[in-house]
């Protein structure tokens, strides 16, 4: 099967309290596929956590998730400030969120290293001034 | 099979989209002008009877003059009904009512509660439990959990819900004050606020069948009980729980109860699957102990109450205000929870949503469903019978609908 699928989202970046949204119907996508629940899990954590970032840093983005017989892909598009230190912002504990994001619970540092974490392979593509776009996989078998 | 308790009367059910629009997990169809439940997607949550203007709806129960024929018939009122009364001084009155209409002994849910609570916080000192621990006392939240969430089927608490431990105690204590009755003899009435409960009474926990004989409605109970408790005769009963026991009959109650700070309670099943996701996806730390109850306000939003549930809720804190913390304490030295109040198996995952149980088959069907909603208009009104656009293209293409011509808004066009 050389056929994939592809699940689109558009993050609204005005609107914090709707962050999460996007992971939340592709798990049910995913559910339908039947795919295994732990990855399901992996996918829906790296997603979601790919989805705060860009609410937060970027005024919101684009998601697609691409399904295809042994992996699945995550891609993270905005057109937000990018990342000037790509190895800075891997490490845990290092955040720029802003104090009000802050307060709410967020901006811990641990958005990008728990998106490595739970996926097997991870890209980041950024040019300050342009935009981030972060590729994610995770494997099916 | 999972036996449900939501029952359809086809005669009065106008086909109006009412239900098809409130059921959390799409599990209504209308077909040939009436509405039909999935019995697979159904969590007997009771949003269908709730919402339904024709009171085509409404949840199987068993009726007390049907059960006559126990010898020794013991009422077990869960602790939402002391909320249905107005200016209820003393849950003793409710407690001979029971007596007054024909049961023969009380044995109160809001007792055994205490217990569980006891046993709860017990069970969260255990090491190496997954946490947080979620609350296994709403049936709707564990079915749904085993239908949507196989993640955090680990994390539901392990030891039986209140109803159970109440059957057990209230049955030990029959054959002690009477050591002439049977086993056969004995009839464990739960007086139920919701369906849900009624499906979990039918069908158990896992592998753990329930103890309770016969379920009956809350609202039925009601009425019969009003019409004693008129009478004002002094009661010669006396309620054995505290404010911990009754307050499990409003969301937050049993949370509350474990004396630990980090807890979450959450009622409402919208609330609920939100509050799932954001544990699934490990976003909410440091949380020991999570409450959840699908209906709104806990189980005194139940569909078989009478009273709105904030209207019971302040009722029972006037209730409450001047009960003990707890009548029901474990023993100093005991430090465990007893082996017969644990349930060995917890429900297994059906993936109820799966297109097919192969992959690719599965991938063609969603590139399908794919297609044909983008051809649809996309406003989710319900007058093909499906309650989304999306639900529809899916219904098309799992066969359960004849084709796209079903869709009212595009014949139009």
């Amino acid at each position: 099967m050389s056929e994939s699928l592809t699940f689109h989202y558009n993050v609204d970046g005005e609107d914090f309290t709707s962050a999460g949204q996007a992971s939340v119907q592709v798990k049910k996508n995913l559910r339908r596929l039947g795919i295994p629940p732990e990855i399901i899990r992996q996918v829906s954590i790296a997603m979601y956590e790919g989805e705060i970032n860009m609410v937060i840093h970027a005024g919101g983005g684009d998601a697609d998730v691409i399904v295809s017989e042994d992996k699945i892909e995550i891609i993270l598009a905005d057109h937000g400030p990018g990342i000037a230190d790509i190895d800075l912002a891997m490490q845990e504990g290092y955040s720029t969120a802003p104090d009000s994001v802050r307060s709410l619970g967020f901006g811990a540092g641990m958005g990008l290293p728990n998106m490595k974490r739970y996926t097997d392979e991870m890209t980041i593509d950024s040019t300050v001034g342009v935009g981030t776009t972060i590729r994610m996989v995770v494997k099916l078998q | 099979m999972y036996a449900h308790s939501v029952e359809l009367d086809v005669s009065k059910c106008t086909g109006c989209t009412t239900c098809l629009k409130h059921c959390p997990t799409e599990a209504i169809r209308i077909r040939d002008g009436h509405a039909v439940i999935n019995e697979e997607r159904c969590i007997d949550c009771g949003e269908c009877i709730r919402v339904c203007s024709s009171n085509a709806k409404k949840a199987m129960c068993s009726k007390f003059e049907h059960y006559q024929h126990y010898k020794w018939k013991i009422a077990l009122p869960a602790p939402s009904l002391y909320g249905q009364f107005d200016n209820l001084e003393d849950v003793d009155t409710v407690l001979q009512g029971l007596l007054d209409i024909g049961f023969d002994d009380v044995f109160e849910v809001a007792q055994a509660a205490e217990f569980v609570t006891e046993y709860t916080r017990l069970y969260l000192k255990t090491q190496g439990i997954k946490k947080p621990v979620i609350s296994s006392a709403c049936p709707v939240v564990v079915r749904l959990i085993s239908l949507r969430y196989p993640y955090l089927r680990d994390n539901l608490m392990p030891i039986l819900p209140p109803i159970e431990i109440a059957a057990m105690m209230a049955r030990k204590k029959a054959k002690e004050e009477h050591p002439e009755l049977k086993d056969e003899d004995i009839g464990l009435f739960f007086i139920s606020p919701c369906a849900a409960k009624v499906s979990y009474i039918r069908n158990g926990f896992g592998n753990y069948k329930s103890k309770i004989d016969v379920v009956i409605s809350l609202k039925d109970i009601y009425f019969k009980l009003l019409g004693v408790m008129k009478r004002g005769d002094t009661p010669n009963v006396s309620s054995k729980a505290g404010m911990i026991g009754i307050g499990w009959a409003s969301s937050g109650g049993e949370s509350s109860a474990i004396l630990n700070d980090n807890y979450l309670a959450a009622d409402g099943i919208e609330n609920v699957n939100k509050v799932l996701d954001a544990i699934e996806n490990g976003n909410i730390p440091q949380l020991e102990f999570v409450e959840l109850n699908a209906c709104t306000g806990g189980c005194v939003g139940g569909v078989m109450t009478i009273e709105n549930p904030f209207i019971a809720r302040t009722r029972l804190q006037s209730v409450r205000r001047y009960l003990p913390v707890s009548l029901n304490r474990l023993p100093a030295d005991m430090h465990y929870v007893p082996e017969n109040c644990y349930c060995s198996e917890l429900p297994t995952y059906t993936p109820i949503s799966r297109l097919s149980e192969n992959f690719s088959e599965s991938m063609r069907m969603m590139a399908q469903i794919q297609e044909i909603r983008g051809t649809l208009p996309g406003i989710d009104c319900g007058a093909c019978g499906s309650p989304t656009c999306r639900a529809f293209a899916e219904d098309i293409v799992r066969g359960n609908v004849a084709d796209i011509t079903q869709c009212k808004v595009l014949d139009r066009s």
